[in-house]
């Protein structure tokens, strides 16, 4: 997949010697990708993303920094609280963010409290079944007569598990809740709060972790299996040998070499965000946004969704084969929630 | 290793609107646009290469397009899709023998720079050739039914691949109208009616250089008042989009359009163009002032594919599955109670009906093994028979050769005794020659009685 920055508006002319119009060999077709992008421009894009991970990693200032905005849910809210929840909470917030005419509606779906009990048993099931729930709207909607023309997608396209630095190796907690959830959901790990580390630890840190993750036969994105030709296949398999990504969020502006730069400033130095010989945020925004976007939300779409379906299906059958015709109103949905803690 | 970084580019102001949601772990998180909030947005994210993504995704996958062309024989539809597509895409012209109106349908890859089209071109055989045309729609309407069918029953499978389906949905219906000059004939009108809640009908008047200038803007315009009188709803480019609006109304107000088709080319200045050469003239394919093909190229092609697909896909099949699943009973009632009767008393059904066939299979095998038996059964018989006349015509000819060989047998022996006595009577003769004449007479007597 290669794109640029910029978009591409394909103009006939320079293909090659196919010139508009006065050429009867030019049929135009290739002017459908002309079609397909004001398509979508007018349609605008939907992304949502979840960010796990123990209080006090910096999810909410990585996804501040990520969309260079406000996003998050303590912006979000007048007098923010610094406590942390008795239980696991999901607040998902949407925003609508426009660039150079692309509109994307932006959903960030945070879940304060996670791993934060002294008893962490079984934190992942709330977001296990937020996640789900986001599939069985979905499908309720897809399986109706009388469905809407674009079906709204609450879906969660990304997961991003931030990882504390500590330097040694995974966590039980991180290795559980990575290795359930990679089964229905997009992963990507990162290292949080990187600026802790100095290179060659991290190096030997990101090492550990993706033998751990190859260990425990946890899959994250960019999945292996996924990959669709040798093309995707070297880019991604460049992308793999570099997650977990190491990143440092802020939102804070620093002055540096008569630039405006994002960065944290500390009495040793100022990290910069974006630059790439400091730590790996530029990586992760590119990924996610600048090239992978598309390619994430397609992997949702059309293989944990399609996963989900099969797996509600199937037991949807066996179900209404054992009991009477006769479903009660909340027959079904029972059953759903029986099968999402499972997991 | 390191990932190309994409540049950054210096920030602007953009507008922000947020709303935020909260909800314990129980609920279902809430998409809500409204309660709009202004907060500058500070740098280049660079989301804005999704259309870019998106696009190189399609370009990755293919597209397809599948065009219907309805019209009577001789019209010219063949030509006009070679001309539309430059390319010749039958070796032969078609059969016109079969007595019904039948869809042959072919399919064709196509490439233009980097674009990879699938596109199926049917083709209706022997439409208005019938005596009695009362039928003759019916076989369009059940193929576009039948392409329908198929991609919801894909679409309804547990186990589905929509991402790599071959979508043979008639996306464009291209009607040629016979261009008489006058009006629309009562076929054209009852099967443009059946159609058009079916598929986007876009009517043309084929071989229009039959028709004079003048004589063309009347026939269009009755044309147009026909069809509105008749509740016919044709395709209308779309006008919702402002970069193509303009051209989508000024084109919406030049249907239906008058084209001519050709794929032999004329020298006409000094460049090669499709046209048709007539003693009298040169009809040039691409010439606006001559017919409206470039028109019909420009807005089939070039600014409305993805709308003809789009419109396929959530009017036309929606409808479709919308009348086929009441049809089969089921309502969208309390959401909870019953989602998925829907879905698998479908399958369910399905499978039901799979199994009845299979069952018919079973018992036709049944029959076949069955009559295969008897045949056998019959053909043994026949074989023993046979056996047993030969058996018994080899005993009769055995007899019958061991009665010769009796008889033989017999005659030889009557044989013999007659040679012994034939000597036993020389014997005697000589031995009464010997003994004197007197026994003549006796000799005489004897051979007398021996003869």
């Amino acid at each position: 997949m290669s794109e640029s920055a910029k978009p591409h508006h394909p103009i006939p002319q320079a293909k090659g010697e196919k010139s508009h119009g006065n050429d009867f060999s030019y049929v135009g077709i290739d002017a459908i990708l002309e079609q397909m992008r004001r398509k979508a421009m007018k349609q605008g894009f939907e992304l949502n993303i979840m960010v796990v991970g123990q209080s006090g990693l910096g999810k909410s200032t990585l996804m501040n920094t990520l969309f260079k905005s406000k996003v998050s849910r303590k912006s979000a809210q007048p007098n923010p609280e610094e406590r942390i929840p008795k239980t696991i909470e999901i607040k998902s917030i949407s925003h609508d963010i426009e660039e150079k005419g692309v509109r994307m509606k932006l959903t960030v779906i945070d879940t304060p409290g996670f791993g934060d009990q002294i008893n962490n048993e079984n934190c992942w099931q709330p977001i296990m079944k937020f996640i789900n729930d986001q599939y069985e709207t979905y499908l309720q909607e897809e399986i109706n007569i009388n469905r809407k023309k674009r079906i709204p997608d609450s879906r969660v396209h990304c997961c991003i598990y931030f990882i504390p630095a500590t330097g040694h190796c995974l966590r039980p907690l991180d290795v559980e809740f990575m290795r359930r959830l990679s089964k229905v959901v997009n992963i990507v790990p990162v290292i949080a709060k990187a600026d802790t580390l100095t290179l060659e630890e991290r190096d030997f840190f990101k090492q550990t972790i993706r033998e751990e993750l190859r260990a425990n036969g946890i899959d994250v994105y960019p999945q292996k299996e996924f990959d669709e030709d040798a093309e995707d296949r070297i880019i991604n398999d460049k992308i793999r040998e570099m997650i977990p990504f190491a990143v440092v969020g802020s939102d804070q502006e620093y002055q540096v070499n008569g630039k405006k730069i994002l960065g944290r400033k500390t009495k040793w130095g100022t990290i910069e965000v974006e630059n790439i010989a400091h730590c790996e945020f530029a990586y992760l925004r590119d990924l996610l946004i600048r090239t992978h976007m598309q390619n994430i939300k397609d992997i949702t779409g059309s293989i944990h969704y399609e996963t989900y379906r099969v797996r509600r299906l199937n037991e949807s059958n066996e179900q209404q084969q054992q009991q009477p015709r006769i479903v009660q109103a909340n027959g079904v949905a029972a059953q759903h929630e029986a099968l999402t803690h499972e997991m | 290793m390191k990932l190309p970084l994409l540049d950054t580019e210096s920030s602007r102001g953009f507008i922000l609107r947020r709303t935020a949601t909260t909800m314990a772990s129980t609920e279902i998180a809430r998409q809500a646009g409204e309660g709009a909030r202004a907060v500058p947005l500070a740098g280049h994210v660079g989301f804005d290469s999704m259309p870019d993504q998106l696009v190189n995704k399609s370009v990755n996958h293919g597209f397809c397009f599948n065009i219907l062309c309805v019209g009577e024989t001789g019209l010219g539809k063949s030509t006009l899709m070679d001309t539309l597509f430059n390319t010749k895409f039958e070796g032969e012209p078609t059969q016109h023998n079969q007595p019904g109106v039948t869809l042959k349908s072919n399919t064709y890859e196509l490439q233009e720079s980097n674009v990879r089209l699938k596109l199926t071109v049917v083709n209706t055989v022997g439409f208005g050739d019938q005596i009695n045309k009362e039928d003759s729609y019916k076989s369009i309407v059940e193929f576009i039914d039948a392409q329908f069918e198929a991609y919801l029953q894909e679409e309804l499978k547990i186990k589905r691949t929509l991402h790599s389906y071959h979508d043979t949905r008639i996306h464009a219906c291209l009607y040629f109208i016979a261009p008489t000059g006058h009006s629309l004939k009562s076929l054209d009108l009852v099967t443009m009616k059946k159609l058009d809640s079916k598929v986007n009908i876009i009517p043309i008047i084929a071989k229009s250089d039959a028709i004079s200038k003048s004589e063309l803007a009347k026939f269009k315009i009755k044309i147009t008042s026909e069809l509105v009188s008749n509740g016919v709803q044709i395709y209308q480019f779309p006008t919702d989009d402002e970069s193509v609006a303009e051209i989508n109304s000024t084109m919406n107000s030049h249907l239906p359009f008058a084209v001519v088709g050709s794929t032999e080319e004329v020298k006409i200045g000094n460049k090669m163009v499709k046209a048709r050469q007539y003693p009298w003239g040169t009809v040039q394919v691409e010439n606006e002032n001559h017919c409206d093909f470039v028109k019909l190229r420009e807005m089939l092609i070039r600014v409305n594919m993805e709308d003809l697909r789009e419109q396929t896909h959530t009017r036309h099949y929606e409808l479709y599955r919308r009348c086929k699943l009441e049809e089969m009973g089921f309502k969208d009632t309390d959401p909870d109670s019953k989602p998925f009767s829907l879905q698998e008393t479908y399958e369910a059904k399905r499978n039901e009906f799979m199994g009845e066939l299979q069952k018919k299979e079973e018992e036709m095998r049944q029959m076949f093994v069955q009559r295969v038996k008897e045949k056998e059964a019959e053909l043994k018989e026949a074989e023993k028979e046979l056996h047993e006349k030969f058996d018994r015509l080899k005993k009769l000819h055995q007899d019958e050769k061991k009665k010769l060989e009796d008889k033989r047998k017999s005659l030889d022996d009557e044989l013999n005794m007659f040679k012994q006595k034939k000597t036993a009577a020389e014997l005697l003769q000589n031995q009464a020659q010997q003994a004197g004449g007197s026994t003549t007479l006796k000799r005489d007597k004897e051979r007398k009685n021996f003869f």
